[in-house]
């Protein structure tokens, strides 16, 4: 059983203000080892949270989440995270960052040499080992953090949105290095994104989570992902299906928004 | 010499560069439009001509032109100030310069008092009828002195063949002037001068190749006439002097004149006794009685008596300034904002070339300075003392160290020999009393100016960085150090001076102390900026692959801080630098400030731009030195 499993997971936030937001409300969920979960929701449904949660970085207010059975208690390396905006360290090169981890434990330089070279060439970014990283464009960026990430061999890989600020093109290509690591790595994935399009595409498990208390508002299975391991994505771009659910999920989260802000015009 | 050199090359340079770049804004195609930032790109060529003009100003005002291309000229103005000088008194008696006579201008003047007394005297309501009639009786007295000085059938005869003789010297001098040969020279006196010449030196400083001793006592312009020109003058103001000694000597005092002085004096004086000293009417009296005397010493002459003698004068003071010839030509354009001025028996530079010293007469200095004997105030500015490496153990180990040895130190015996045992031996090994090699140690006003700010810049830096990390990450460490830091913060660090001085003493420890405030705040407020910045993403990420507190610190917090703190390094270095110059002002024995303000003492002009120079220099070379070592260790700086 190397699952992650989340039971009654509350999160109750008290704002500056005195105020009480309830940013999870009773949260169930199985994730099993390999499967890749997408998490969608306007903003302000507790996906963020979801993840710090997850990742360790704050405690739930009550319920418990455990992977592989043990308690979930502050941040480990058998969950790896990647953030929205690579959260490098600048002063490092490409190298030193993705070795990072590896020299925290003091493992032999030598060995860290050949996985950083290995994981490297895995994201696409051989020969850039003595690049330093503020020369890099943003898509080669999340690529470094995906290494750095990788090269700690977590169980669990945790993304804050990790291809929300590239531009169409990158996004596309790391869409495709995403499924590709998946397969390779047969990691459990949960990735947090904004486009509903990117959510089908990648997940084979998809929560739509809905605000206000957050919750998962609906689930779906996926075939989507399987398929881009084969198949090119723009091409389960124009299958019918894909379009049905695309609509059909858009028009679900314009009910929640206008829910919370009100009709516009 | 050089300084002609530079001038020259100054002038083509800025007559060059002007050309050159007329030449390029004709053929050069211009794309860019007005406020496009492109149009000031490049222009060495007007860089050459900005400081070019800088330095053409500073050779001008600084009267350096002049001293390169007639080193000689301040010499012959300082004889030809002498012959004003002497002149100015007899000269001031006539309207050459002034409007009307002195005689005209005292009567006046004298007039003017007596007619103001006698109001008050009028006015008065503590006078009685009798007092007010006395008094106003002296005054007329008084003024019935007047007509007898002016009155030239009064004039004695005594005096008028003393004003003939004084006009035909002021005549026989004029000729004598104007002849080539003038003044009579022998050989014996030639040689003499010479010698005097070549002692005294010559304008500014030139001896760069004094020995060891005091460079402050160093003449501004040569008193002794160098050139046949000056000697000219010389002599002439010399005679000039005795003229003028003897026309003031000479009183126009005639009988008459004597007999109703006295008897005015003697008339008040009696008055006078009759009254308690401190009756109104007693001081009225006094008060009339000075003015009486005023007019007895002043030199009143009748209408016309004088006008021989003030033609002589005139044609003298033409006849000098023929003799000047192209002197007057240098003194009207290399002399800007100016000139050499004679008072009493020395000459001195009046105006700007006074206080702005000349680049040939810095450098010179600045040169001489350098020297390592001769230094400032018997200290070099930068030199190199070889020191013991025994002397650096001794003071670095503490004495202690044998203190707590067993045993005991060595006693004398009865033979009066000292044993030394192993406890003395590593006494004198810790108290520096021992001999290994030596090693060169820099010292000097400049070392120890650097050396206070690096020590307080290093000891702010090794406190304030950890310190300031630590507030940044840490709410107790926040809260409780922040009163501290803000209650001495906001104090301007020249506030604490005195106290600091007077407490840890005027040398070093006081000095680098008061440097460690300044820097340590500086440094914690950046090392806390720096570490309550850091991205909370990228303290999760270096969570979530394994690092530990320590290392987060050490490897993510840290790092990050480093821009921050290195350009709080960079402010500090300016603050300490600043703070440092102005407490070396209060009180101490060496640095670059102490320096300054000696020269400030003694107004040698040179030592303070030296001292201004240096400070700039070395501030310079603190600010690229940092900027070098930021471009370095922090690249991404504004690129993450």
């Amino acid at each position: 059983m190397s699952d992650l499993v989340s039971q009654n997971l509350n999160m109750i936030f008290k704002t500056p203000k005195g105020e009480t937001v309830h940013a999870l409300k009773d949260l169930n969920f199985t994730l099993k080892k390999g499967e890749l979960l997408t998490v969608l929701g306007p903003s302000g449904c507790g996906k963020t949270t979801l993840l710090n949660i997850t990742a360790g970085f704050i405690k739930p207010t009550s319920g418990n989440i455990t992977l592989n059975n043990k308690e979930i208690d502050g941040p480990g390396v058998e969950r790896g995270m990647v953030f929205q905006q690579g959260a490098l360290f600048e002063w490092l090169t490409v190298a030193e960052n993705v070795n990072f981890g590896l020299r925290m434990k003091n493992e032999d330089p030598i060995k860290t040499q050949k996985k950083v070279d290995e994981w490297l060439e895995i994201v696409g970014l051989k020969g850039f080992g003595n690049t330093p990283t503020y020369q890099l464009s943003g898509g080669m960026q999340q690529r470094v953090a995906l290494a750095r990430c990788l090269i700690n061999d977590p169980d669990l890989i945790l993304m804050d949105e990790p291809l929300g600020a590239l531009d169409a093109l990158t996004r596309e290509k790391m869409q495709s290095l995403v499924l590709k690591i998946w397969k390779e790595t047969g990691k459990t994935i949960i990735l947090i994104t904004h486009s509903v399009e990117e959510a089908l595409l990648l997940g084979e498990r998809l929560y739509v989570m809905a605000p206000r208390p957050g919750r998962i508002h609906k689930e779906y299975n996926l075939p989507f992902a399987s398929m881009g391991l084969k198949e090119d994505l723009r091409e389960i771009k124009k299958n019918k299906e894909f379009s049905e659910k695309r609509e059909e999920i858009l028009e679900m989260i314009w009910n929640m928004e206008e829910e919370i802000m009100g009709k516009d015009n | 010499m050089l300084t002609q050199i530079v001038t020259f090359l100054i002038f083509f340079a800025v007559i060059g560069c002007i050309l050159y770049g007329r030449r390029l804004i004709r053929t050069e195609k211009v794309d860019a439009v007005f406020g496009n930032p492109e149009r000031a790109r490049g222009g060495t060529h007007w860089v050459i001509v900005g400081s070019s003009f800088l330095l053409l100003i500073w050779l001008y005002y600084s009267w350096d032109i002049a001293k390169g291309f007639y080193p000689k000229s301040a010499n012959e103005l300082c004889q030809v100030a002498k012959v004003n000088d002497s002149l100015l008194g007899l000269k001031y008696q006539f309207p050459i310069e002034e409007r009307e006579f002195k005689s005209t201008s005292q009567i006046k003047k004298e007039n003017k008092n007596l007619q103001q007394i006698l109001e008050e005297i009028q006015g008065s309501n503590e006078l009685n009828a009798q007092q007010k009639t006395d008094l106003s009786n002296f005054i007329g007295k008084t003024n019935q002195l007047i007509p007898l000085l002016t009155n030239e059938d009064l004039l004695e005869i005594e005096t008028k063949q003393k004003i003939n003789d004084i006009t035909g010297k002021i005549n026989l001098l004029t000729e004598n002037f104007q002849k080539p040969n003038y003044p009579f020279e022998t050989e014996q006196e030639y040689n003499e001068r010479k010698k005097a010449v070549d002692e005294e030196g010559g304008w500014g400083i030139v001896k760069v190749s004094a020995g060891t001793g005091s460079i402050e006592n160093t003449i501004e312009v040569p008193l002794i006439p160098a050139t046949k020109r000056g000697l000219k003058f010389d002599a002439a103001a010399q005679e000039l002097n005795l003229i003028s000694d003897e026309f003031f000597k000479l009183r126009n005092h005639n009988p008459q004149f004597k007999l109703k002085i006295k008897e005015l004096k003697n008339e008040i004086k009696s008055y006078r006794k009759e009254l308690d000293s401190e009756d109104l009417a007693s001081t009225y009296a006094k008060n009339i009685v000075k003015i009486a005397r005023r007019i007895e010493f002043a030199s009143i002459y009748p209408p016309n008596a004088l006008d021989k003698m003030q033609d002589a004068i005139i044609k003298f003071d033409n006849a000098q300034k023929v003799a000047q010839g192209g002197l007057r030509l240098i003194d009207i354009f290399l002399f800007p904002a100016g000139t050499i001025v004679a008072s009493g028996p020395s000459c001195s530079e009046q105006g700007s070339g006074r206080w702005l010293p000349k680049p040939s007469d810095t450098f010179n200095k600045f040169a001489l300075m350098l020297k390592p004997s001769v230094g400032y105030k018997d200290i070099p500015l930068l030199w190199i003392d070889m020191v013991d490496v025994s002397k650096m153990i001794g003071f670095i180990l503490p004495d202690w160290i044998a203190d707590i040895l067993p045993g005991e130190y060595p006693v004398h015996t009865k033979d009066g020999i000292v044993k030394q045992n192993f406890k003395g031996y590593v006494l004198k090994i810790v108290t520096g009393d021992f001999e290994l090699f030596k090693v060169p140690v820099p010292y000097g006003h400049i070392w120890d100016s650097f050396m206070r700010v690096f020590l307080g810049l290093v000891f702010g830096i090794i406190i304030g960085v950890p310190l300031g990390l630590f507030m940044g990450l840490n709410r107790f460490a926040k809260g409780f150090f922040d009163p501290l830091i803000e209650l001495y913060r906001p104090v301007p660090p020249l506030a604490w001076a005195p106290l600091i001085i007077s407490v840890l003493g005027i040398d070093n420890t006081g000095k680098v102390f008061l440097l460690f405030m300044v820097s340590l705040s500086i440094m914690i407020i950046s090392a806390r900026a720096g570490a309550s910045g850091t991205q909370l993403s990228k303290i999760h990420a270096a969570h979530s692959l394994g690092a530990s507190k320590k290392q987060i610190l050490r490897y993510v917090i840290f790092p990050n801080s480093l821009p921050e703190i290195l350009t709080g390094i960079r402010v500090a270095v300016g603050m300490c630098w600043g703070t440092l110059v102005a407490a070396e002002f209060l009180a101490g024995t060496t640095g670059i400030g102490f320096v300054e303000n000696v020269a400030k003492k003694y107004f040698q002009y040179e030592v303070i731009w030296i001292t201004i120079f240096i400070m700039g220099m070395l501030g310079l070379l603190f600010d690229v030195t940092l900027r070098k070592i930021i471009d370095k260790t922090i690249p991404w700086r504004g690129k993450g």
